[in-house]
């Protein structure tokens, strides 16, 4: 067992190493910035007293490296600063958004992890049936599709005929069935995007073994379609399934910028792009923080459980 | 065909079967009309080379059929069921309950991802023969009949932390849970190295003997077949060639197909003089220690090879032969030792070799599929070494492609663009031996070269590389972990184990007494085509550890 | 009552699609001999539909200015105008023809999106066959760069990139590419590892054969099928990318006719109803259906002859 915990260990050390790399990837950027930043957001017309002071007021006199640690060690214990634009602390900003945002990716994954899984399983058993067929070209169909299109598509079908609100208007009033309601469209259209790729993945998954040894000897042993695929190909294809499935989950956290602005749905996706366009910096490079570690701790947490999956290293000889 | 044992019932029948395979878009036949009829009790081997449609047939056997394949026409009757009228959940109760299958590579056949017994009790409880908690005593009785360690425990291990011969035991008793009628063994001891095959074969002729199961019995290796079977069926192509009880077809089989697999193993090579002593060898390799992290895999070995003179090594798995080759070759470096080429040490890294240290050592692969790009055509392959170390071009080039495709027996004009697709296994080694030919060397390394070729086309390739030795004075090393071959083509033998060089010598004095304990475990353990030879062996064996 | 008749326009949509795709495989098949039709022969309708999109697509695209009816960036009428027979899609929100812009978009969208693949693919392959062919530390350098990169979210990069660098046509492409050139990298490394380890490799190598000779004969011939369907599958990524960038506003930018853009200035048409605004957003979708199709038939094919 010692082996399969430094392992775990070692994969958790490279994760806290690349969030580091990351980090300074990203409040570097800033500093490859072409001419002076104070002087870009201020623009041209300012005067040298104005943009000097602006200077110190960012902290751009002091040197980068110092820059760099003082917004790290602040990001860690939740301070990103001040947003440029309107001098707000950005952790305001980003507290309630960024639940939002969870609550809307966690409503879609709720839908699609299991919806996928069992489409897939079943396109894998009755593989090369009209029912796998249609399945396939219809998963192929909407991982082709940009998401703004089927956002518009769903809020042309449903919300024209006012099943369900366009806009998912959130505040703090708004209860828990209310939620789930306003940002139906917005989760469906998540749901849509992720689920077709997390099922072709599933069912690619299970296909692939279908030719191994070990299958042909279960279906040889007389057992079940469905006992074949569930008992003996489905722990096998954990772990690419695991991987498919956090990789979707991360894309569900970063793929809901382009939604959020859809359906104006208050979250950090929509802050970003806000940001982006005013050019707020530090806003920016705050969010782009967030995703950055939540993306990579879910595929630190495939990582981990796709490995706990297989018995050859739980199992040692 | 007349019922040859009127002495106990019919168990099984298969009448006129046709099986189609797909390829492409059409349909192409597999198994052409092919009769069978066993008893209750008894064993039946079914012998042919690859493509013979042996495993086909054998699924057949239980109405089953791999993916991309059907059965097109015949009947199949087991015990007076119909077994291609039945529904598929009819077949799928017999399976695995009346007829149970022993697949050839155990470790890939036994699902990685559960422990060995509750793969043995899955057929017994999903059947409806017995309890989970039944299965399970009765998996420690038939695990201790198959004379495997440990039986009260080893079933609670995964199949990566057993043996390969130990699985292929612990399959043969998963077979054996619900008592089956019939046992379809395909190819179980073919993975396997000798010296482990024969606990293998002794305990499944044992347990099939006690439980009176009738099998079916699926190899390419007469001599193995000698030993297990009541009756051999041979099989050329999808059609039968001819059936007889075990010890008429060995000593006259009727037909000219089957004579030619009986004779194969005559060939052998004339008895060379010894070589002059002080005579520089061609390839010498002096105290090499090699290995990869932190282990050794040879430990300190030495040998030499000379002009004209072919040497094999011999060994079974993981003893470090083919890592020799690669030390030789400079793709592994060794830690201590060093390799002269006529009396000069070679650098130990092929990088640091000039070209024309290069081009004096060749090698021939074992798997011709992937030894020649398949992207490249005939002309390209073998023209290479010609262009880059000969500097031909143009016609002179051609000319030479023409003459080293002459020279492997193969049609200049019909085969001098084509691709190793179009190619038969037997005609890609050739390839392989033009390739190294190509580049004019002195000392040519032989991998495995024969051993996934059928037994008439690897006595065709191992004429054709005698014959270029004397004609191009080459020196060979001859890797191989089959002895049949070593009888047939070396001059000498080095026998390796663990690593360590146990005995080296001419090939006269290494096949007669006394030898080194392992060389004799491994000559003994070599099939032969006498019947009685394991019955011999395995009592011995057993007076010798009596008296030890 | 909608729903049927909608379910029943679909199905008919989906019929005409198939019946084009079986005409124009049929007429491929016609036209060509020899390999070419045997290989054509095994596509299923859907390929040879996708096959017929992607033709059509590259001929508005090449002649864009000679099928147009306006000029690209001309105001001709009012703001959001209803179709008729001067104007077949009406106008935008700035009073341009739609199907002007629609077809310039092609040209634009596709064309940019072409050209961030190219070079995509270009950096990725040869620095992935690289690094898995020389091994050693230049594939641990590479790699770690790589993993590093790969372990930003892209769209997030992007936005941040954008945000840096400003949105013009070129940082865009230069931004996207070096993005996507690390998922091209990751694949061109792993299907070249698996080449590399066979023995006619091997015997290349020991034959003293330089790298450029062992990348260019012995590798990228055989790791040429995979790549060419990954470029397919690369397309349709860096191609929804542009269009949610373009989409988001920091994309292409106006008065570019662009597809990604034309949806989002028009997409307050959509809550009255009017499907105008959903038709760039489906000549998108419309593309990187086509190419998935083919590009699955193609894997099928690989995969399918190894067996």
């Amino acid at each position: 067992m010692s082996v399969i915990w430094t392992m775990i260990a070692k994969r958790l050390g490279l994760g806290v190493l690349t969030l580091f790399v990351i980090s300074v990837i990203i409040f570097g950027a800033t500093e490859l910035l072409p001419g002076d930043l104070a002087q870009n957001i201020l623009g041209q017309s300012a005067t040298p007293e104005t943009v000097a002071a602006f200077r110190k007021e960012l902290g751009l006199d002091l040197p980068a490296y110092t820059r760099y640690f003082n917004w790290l060690f602040g990001a860690l214990q939740g301070d990103f600063g001040t947003s440029l634009a309107n001098k707000r602390p950005i952790a305001d900003l980003i507290a309630t958004r960024l639940g939002n945002t969870l609550f809307l990716a966690l409503y879609a994954a709720a839908i699609s992890v299991p919806l996928s899984l069992l489409l897939g399983i079943l396109a894998a058993l009755y593989r090369n049936s009209i029912f796998d067929r249609t399945v396939n070209a219809m998963a192929l169909s909407s991982i082709s599709f940009p998401e703004f299109f089927v956002a518009y598509i769903l809020i042309f079908v449903l919300a024209q005929s006012g099943l369900f609100p366009s806009m998912s208007r959130m505040d703090a009033t708004v209860g828990f069935g209310e939620a789930l309601y306003r940002t139906f469209l917005p989760a469906l259209t998540l749901t849509l995007v992720v689920t077709a790729h997390m099922m072709r993945m599933t069912r690619a998954a299970i296909i692939n073994l279908l030719a191994s040894p070990y299958i042909e000897m279960a279906r040889l042993k007389g057992m079940k379609p469905m006992r074949v695929i569930l008992k003996h190909a489905l722990p096998n294809a954990l772990a690419p399934i695991i991987t498919v499935v956090a990789l979707n989950l991360a894309y569900l956290v970063t793929g809901v910028v382009v939604v959020e602005v859809v359906f104006v749905y208050p979250g950090l996706g929509q802050l970003m792009v806000d940001s982006v366009s005013k050019r707020d910096f530090p806003v920016v490079q705050a969010v782009a923080l967030i995703f950055a570690a939540a993306y990579v701790l879910l595929n630190l947490t495939a990582d981990v459980l796709s490995t706990l999956s297989n018995p050859r290293l739980i199992h040692r000889k | 065909m007349k019922d040859t044992n009127p002495a106990k019932p019919v168990l099984l029948t298969l009448r006129d079967i046709h099986i189609e395979g797909r390829s492409e878009e059409t349909w192409s036949p597999i198994i052409k009309g092919v009769d069978l009829t066993l008893h209750k009790g008894e064993v039946l081997g079914l012998i042919g080379e690859s493509g013979a449609g042996k495993s086909t047939l054998g699924l057949a056997a239980m109405g089953f059929t791999r993916d991309g394949c059907r059965i097109s026409g015949g009947t199949i009757d087991f015990d007076g069921i119909d077994l291609r009228a039945a529904t598929e959940a009819q077949r799928r109760g017999l399976r695995g309950k009346r007829i149970a299958y022993v697949a050839q590579s155990a470790a890939a056949s036994f699902n990685p991802a559960h422990k060995l017994i509750d793969q043995y009790s899955e057929a017994p409880v999903q059947h409806g023969v017995m309890s989970r908690a039944e299965a399970e005593r009765d998996a420690v009785e038939l695990y201790r009949r198959m004379r495997l360690p440990n039986p009260e425990e080893i079933g609670f291990r995964y199949p990566h932390q057993v043996s390969g011969g130990q699985l292929q035991r612990a399959m043969t008793a998963m077979a054996m849970a619900c008592r089956p009628d019939l046992i379809i063994f395909d190819e179980p001891t073919t993975a396997l190295d000798v010296t482990t095959q024969i606990e293998v074969l002794a305990a499944i002729r044992d347990i099939v003997a006690q439980f009176d199961t009738a099998a079916i019995y699926i190899t390419h290796d007469l001599a193995v077949v000698a030993q297990m079977a009541d009756r051999i069926k041979v099989l050329l192509r999808g059609d039968e060639v001819e059936e007889a009880d075990t010890r008429t077809m060995l000593a006259a089989p009727k037909e000219d197909y089957t004579k030619t697999l009986w004779a194969v193993r005559s060939y052998a090579r004339p008895v060379q003089p010894p070589v002059a002593k002080g005579t520089t060898p061609v390839v010498s390799v002096r105290n090499v220690t090699a290995g990869y992290g932190a282990a050794d895999i040879l430990k300190d070995i030495s040998f030499d090879i000379h002009k004209r003179r072919t040497v094999a090594v011999v060994g079974e798995s993981g003893s470090g032969k083919s890592t020799a080759a690669r030390v030789i070759t400079g793709l592994l470096p060794p830690r201590r030792g060093a390799i002269l080429f006529d009396g000069a040490p070679l650098p130990a890294d092929y990088r640091q070799r000039s070209r024309d240290q290069l081009r004096q050592a060749q090698m021939i692969y074992q798997m011709a599929d992937t030894a020649l790009n398949p992207k490249l055509r005939l002309r390209e392959l073998i023209g290479r070494p010609a262009q880059m170390y000969l500097g031909l071009n143009g016609k002179a080039l051609t000319d030479r492609i023409r003459d080293l495709l002459h020279l492997i027996e193969l049609e200049p004009d019909k085969f001098i663009d084509r691709l190793p697709s179009e190619l038969s296994g037997g005609q890609k080694q050739r390839i392989g031996i033009a390739r190294a030919l190509a580049a004019e060397p002195k000392f040519i390394i032989c991998d495995e070269v024969t051993s996934a070729l059928d037994q008439l086309v690897a006595e065709g390739i191992l004429k054709l590389l005698d014959r270029l030795q004397s004609e191009f004075d080459l020196a060979y090393m001859f890797i191989t972990h089959d002895l049949a071959t070593v009888r047939s083509i070396a001059d000498e033998v080095v026998v390796m184990q663990n690593g360590k060089v146990v005995e080296k010598g001419p090939k006269l004095e290494m096949f007669e007494p006394p030898h080194d304990p392992y060389t004799e475990l491994l000559l003994s353990s070599v099939p032969e085509m006498d019947p009685d030879w394991l019955t011999k062996l395995l009592r011995e064996r057993a007076a010798k550890a009596g008296k030890g | 009552m909608t729903i049927l008749i909608n379910l029943f326009w679909i199905a008919v949509a989906i019929a005409v699609a198939l019946g084009a795709g079986w005409l124009f495989r049929a007429a491929t098949i016609a036209l060509t001999r020899g390999a070419t039709a045997r290989m054509l022969r095994t596509a299923p309708l859907t390929a040879g539909f996708g096959m017929l999109v992607i033709l059509i697509y590259v001929v508005v695209a090449l002649f864009a200015p000679l099928i147009a009816p306006y000029a690209e960036r001309e105001v001709v009428g009012a703001q959001f105008l209803p179709w008729d027979a001067t104007h077949l899609l009406g106008t935008d929100n700035l009073g341009r023809d739609m199907l002007t812009r629609l077809i310039y978009g092609a040209r634009n969208t596709v064309g940019i999106a072409f050209a961030t693949t190219a070079l995509a693919f270009t950096m990725g392959s040869i620095l992935g066959l690289l690094a898995a062919t020389v091994g050693g530390w230049l594939d641990q350098i590479l790699s770690r760069i790589v993993d590093i990169l790969m372990a930003i979210p892209s769209l997030i990069f992007s936005l941040l990139l954008l945000t840096i660098f400003g949105t013009s046509v070129t940082t865009l492409i230069l931004v996207i590419a070096t993005i996507d050139s690390t998922r091209v990298f990751r694949l061109a490394r792993s299907v070249a590892l698996n080449i590399v380890v066979m023995d006619y490799i091997e015997a290349a190598r020991l034959r003293g054969e330089g790298l450029w000779r062992l990348i260019t004969r012995e590798i990228l011939p055989n790791a040429l099928a995979p790549l060419v369907a990954e470029f397919g599958l690369r397309f349709c990524f860096v191609f929804l990318a542009i269009s949610a960038l373009s989409f988001l506003g920091v994309g292409i930018q106006p008065p570019t006719a662009d597809w990604g853009s034309m949806v989002r200035e028009n997409a307050a048409l959509i809550t009255f109803g009017d499907v105008t605004p959903l038709l760039p957003a489906g000549a998108i979708a419309l593309l990187t259906v086509a190419v998935n199709f083919v590009v699955d038939w193609m894997l099928h094919r690989a995969s399918g002859l190894k067996e």
